[in-house]
């Protein structure tokens, strides 16, 4: 991949199209994220392809000036697995949402990210319905009050990127809508050759204002974020603040890092291959920890689209594709005027 | 009719000749039935009597042993003459075991031959068939020809030397029995040994042990028609089934789901595109993604999703990104399918749905025959989702119509429903193999620059279709998507006016596939007269011997079987109102009346059948007679 080779500008992936999101609506700002990240990454329209299913994030295929296809609620992943194995050469970008990744098309994600399509999967996480209306959803907390549950909804949510990492994605991520790294984890995430997913924190300004205000707010940001990367040491809260390894519990506690020697503290340096880490990080309860943010775990594997395209090569070696040949094929007898003859 | 044996004729030792025999196999789902039949058909269509198979089988995979519901059975009707069908009821019924005689000798023609396995006839299996007495002693047979072998006994003896235990050597049963069905019908058994040989390449023991049992039943045949005794109420002797004179050619017996696969992949190549086949296993569908993924040199990908509705999508995401796109079910997964094909139909996009149907509702009856997803196929989705559909009447026929099916699909810009059914797709018949060179291409051409006055991805050509786009094409990138479009441009655009019109363009464009579909032609009879038997997908057989019969009776009857189902063809309705009566046999509850009383206001009587089994002749005999009187 050529990062440095700018072959377009932002304006060469905007499109005439007028966007229709609230004002306001995180939506706005991942749009603008992304259309900031594609001249950087060296790619042309015409080679990257846009697929969505339904609900409010799934009208952004409509604002890039790529290839796009905003297909059926939850069948996304499913309409990326044709067109990536039709044609490998394509870049894909799945644009789905709670509803629609984890409820209705969970099945279907869970698949694409077992069997490691080569695709960046953005999944806006609102917690909410929105284009229905503000219903609760699979990722929303305990308690949510919405028109469908007026008395709190009394199921417990699903994580993301727990349920990622449990399908067996390669590569996971978090991100925050308005948040400048954001692009970062897009890069870092096209350059993973694989399917590469990305849990957005996305603020649904109608439903569920600001429900992820405690960790995203600037001001208490220092505090609430791990901001990740790798071979880095995990530290917040200016680098006051680390993540460590309690070896009698095998699970991960926050320490405090005087004079800037996390070495002294036994604060963790990440290492995005290291799936078990990769899943306490995601697990990290709230509150009691900083939220994780950035590339959590990366660690690539071969592709199914490339596997397939090996084995049908392979399969199809030395062999002519003759129809007459296959029609022919088994045993067969010829009638004459005078009757069969085998 | 299905000539009787002539039974006279078994003390002169000469074969006797027989028009059509309609034999039947009838074992335990672990006899090896399927197998038996299947390889009884191959050596009947090299010796080359005209064929119709009806392979039977219990939805468990291996049923509880001597088990009523775990009988699986294998029909085969073979003549001299052209057959087209499995046979109304069989001269031979061969039995292995209690279950099997019965719940097939109801079956057996009056006067017909029981063949029996009495080894199997003990005490557990009488009650597990629910015996009381055993009915290879009491006499209850008594209208029909019995033949008792210990066909287990003369297996075990016969692979002796091959030290098989006793379970190995008594798998070899379906062999031996094979060997005398072989036998009393002079079929050669060379291909069945070269498959044996083939087939157990790797456990000699075993090929050998089964060619043994197959050579030792023959040769039982041989020596006990010699013996003349000994053999109860029913004499073993041989019949001779000539070959049936069909027109110079190459031949080789197909079975409706191979048909099927081999004409998708004559398809795509006619269209010059590489196929792209997503599919989800379900029975009777499954043997089309079989065949598929072994022919990868045709630029075939199969891919085995995660559910139907994945299946569809990706083969939709296929088309999208340049490839034909198929998918194929039954009916359950034809449901699940339903809303992805409204996608296809409103992003215009070329696609091929094959429904091997099954009895319904819901899962149904998996492994038995019917016609009832018509409705579901020309009506079965939300808004007004018009689609063509094309419904194969015989094996052989599958073939051309997934051809056209094809065709349809690109030339069109449409999903294509192609109707199929479990008798179809299991059954076997002989196939005069077409010569490629006189299929006709119609390659496809995609959009790959920019058109003068700019790009328009819903714009139309004359037959209503839009432009086909690869996404990887540069400078015409543009948005597709299940929101409705605007008119040329594609953009969404919720305008009332806009939705009227674009409704009408995407009916229009389907009715116009009338346009390029023959006028529907009189199968058997003249246009106009007092009946018109109409018919559609596998009745065909039935209705088309039951009509020459009543024909040949001097009776004025036509049989007319619709291929394209939707749009049907632009004379159909002048057509059928030039008689005075319109019947329509459907092993379904009256699918296609309704749609054509809807067409064509025209009062067309249904005639139905949900047994699961294949009409009759006599069946659709009676149905005549009744509509004639």
């Amino acid at each position: 991949m050529n990062e440095m080779t700018k072959i377009t500008t932002l304006k060469d992936w905007e499109t005439d199209q007028e966007v229709r999101w609230c004002p306001g609506c995180g939506d706005y700002a991942i749009l603008k994220a992304v259309q900031r990240t594609m001249p950087d990454l060296g790619v042309r329209p015409e080679d990257t392809l846009f697929i969505s299913g339904i609900g409010c994030s799934s009208r952004f295929p409509y604002y890039m000036e790529t290839y796009g296809f905003h297909t059926i609620h939850g069948r996304a992943p499913a309409v990326a697995t044709g067109a990536k194995l039709a044609n490998p050469d394509l870049d894909v970008w799945i644009i789905t949402g709670d509803g629609d990744a984890l409820s209705i098309g969970g099945n279907h994600t869970m698949h694409l990210l077992r069997r490691n399509l080569d695709c960046q999967i953005m999944l806006f996480n609102n917690e909410i319905y929105g284009l229905t209306k503000g219903q609760y959803s699979p990722t929303s907390r305990v308690g949510t009050n919405t028109p469908s549950t007026p008395y709190g909804s009394v199921d417990r949510p699903a994580s993301p990127c727990a349920f990622a990492l449990g399908s067996g994605a390669r590569f996971i991520a978090r991100g925050i809508d308005v948040h400048k790294d954001l692009t970062n984890v897009l890069k870092a995430a096209h350059a993973h050759k694989g399917a590469a997913f990305i849990e957005i924190f996305q603020n649904c300004i109608v439903y569920n204002k600001d429900v992820f205000e405690e960790f995203a707010a600037k001001k208490t940001a220092a505090s609430t974020q791990l901001l990740l990367a790798d071979g880095e040491p995990m530290l917040f809260e200016k680098g006051e603040k680390g993540i460590t390894l309690d070896r009698e519990t095998l699970s991960l506690k926050v320490v405090d890092v005087v004079d800037g020697d996390w070495q002294a503290a036994n604060v963790i340096v990440h290492d995005v291959t290291n799936r078990s880490v990769a899943h306490m990080l995601i697990e990290m309860p709230f509150g009691e920890f900083p939220m994780a943010i950035g590339v959590l775990y990366d660690d690539p594997r071969p592709t199914f689209e490339a596997a397939v395209v090996e084995q049908n090569t392979q399969a199809a070696e030395g062999k002519k594709a003759d129809l007459q040949a296959l029609l022919n094929k088994g045993q067969t007898w010829t009638v004459t005027e005078d009757g069969p003859e085998l | 009719m299905a000539t009787a044996l002539k039974q006279d004729d078994s003390d002169n030792n000469q074969p006797a000749n027989a028009e059509n025999v309609v034999v039947r196999f009838a074992g335990d789902s672990g006899d090896g039935m399927q197998l038996t039949g299947g390889q009884f058909t191959l050596s009947t269509a090299l010796a080359g009597s005209d064929l119709a198979t009806f392979p039977d089988f219990p939805a468990e995979i291996r049923a509880p042993q001597g088990t009523l519901f775990g009988v699986s059975a294998f029909q085969i009707n073979f003549g001299s003459r052209a057959i087209e069908t499995a046979g109304d009821q069989p001269d031979v019924l061969i039995a292995m075991n209690p279950a099997a005689l019965k719940t097939n000798v109801d079956a057996l023609r009056e006067g017909g031959l029981i063949i029996a396995d009495e080894g199997e006839f003990g005490k557990r299996n009488l009650d597990k068939a629910k015996y009381e007495n055993n009915p290879l002693e009491d006499g209850s047979l008594a209208k029909w020809q019995l033949l008792k072998l210990d066909i287990s006994a003369l297996t075990l003896e016969a692979v002796k030397p091959f030290g098989l235990g006793n379970k190995e050597a008594l798998r070899c049963k379906n062999m031996w029995t094979l060997g005398l069905a072989l036998w009393m019908f002079e079929r050669e058994r060379q291909p069945i040994i070269d498959w044996l040989k083939g087939k157990f390449a790797k456990l000699p023991d075993v090929a050998d042990a089964n060619i043994a049992a197959l050579n030792a039943g023959h040769a039982y045949g041989e020596t006990a028609e010699l013996s003349g005794d000994g053999l109860g109420s029913g004499h073993l002797t041989t019949r001779k089934v000539g070959a049936a004179p069909s027109a110079p050619g190459q031949y080789r017996t197909v079975t409706g789901a191979e048909a099927l696969s081999l004409g998708l992949v004559a398809g795509a190549q006619l269209a010059d595109l590489p196929m792209f086949f997503g599919g989800y296993p379900i029975t009777p569908a499954s043997a089309i993604l079989h065949h598929l993924s072994r022919l990868k040199e045709f630029g075939v990908t199969t891919f085995q999703a995660e559910d139907e509705i994945a299946a569809i999508a990706a083969a939709i995401g296929a088309s999208y990104a340049g490839k034909l796109g198929i998918t194929s079910s039954s009916g359950p997964g034809i449901a699940l399918k339903g809303e992805a094909m409204g996608l296809a139909i409103m992003t215009e996009l070329p696609l091929v749905i094959v429904n091997s149907q099954r009895g319904g509702p819901s899962t149904g009856l998996p492994t038995k025959t019917e016609q009832s997803d018509l409705y579901q196929a020309i009506y079965g989705r939300n808004g007004d989702a018009s689609m063509p559909v094309i419904a194969a009447r015989s094996p052989g026929d599958a073939f051309e119509c997934a051809i056209e099916a094809v065709r349809i699909a690109v030339q069109y810009m449409t999903p294509v429903m192609l109707l199929t059914d479990g008798y179809i797709a299991n059954a076997a018949e002989p196939w005069k193999i077409p010569d490629v060179d006189s299929l006709e291409p119609f390659p496809t051409s995609f959009l790959d620059k920019m058109p003068e006055g700019g790009l328009k991805p819903y714009a139309r050509d004359e037959k209503l279709a839009r432009p086909w786009i690869k996404p990887g094409t540069p400078e015409l990138m543009h948005r597709i998507g299940g929101i409705e479009k605007g008119i040329d441009t594609g953009h969404i655009d919720y305008g009332a006016a806009n939705h009227q019109q674009m409704t009408e363009i995407r009916r229009d464009k389907v009715l116009g596939v009338a346009d390029s579909i023959p006028d529907q032609d009189v199968a058997l009879g003249k246009a106009g007269g007092k009946l018109a038997v109409v018919g559609w997908g596998s009745t065909f057989g039935p209705i088309h011997q039951a009509v020459r019969r009543a024909v040949e009776a001097g009776k004025d009857v036509s049989h007319i079987h619709i291929r394209n189902v939707w749009p049907m063809p632009k004379n159909m309705g002048n057509l059928l109102k030039s008689y005075d009566r319109v019947i329509v046999p459907e092993m379904n509850t009256g699918q296609l009346k309704t749609v054509l009383r809807d067409q064509y206001l025209i009062d067309a009587k249904p005639v139905n059948k949900v047994s699961g089994q294949p009409f009759t002749i006599a069946e659709i005999e009676a149905a005549i007679e009744e509509n004639l009187s």
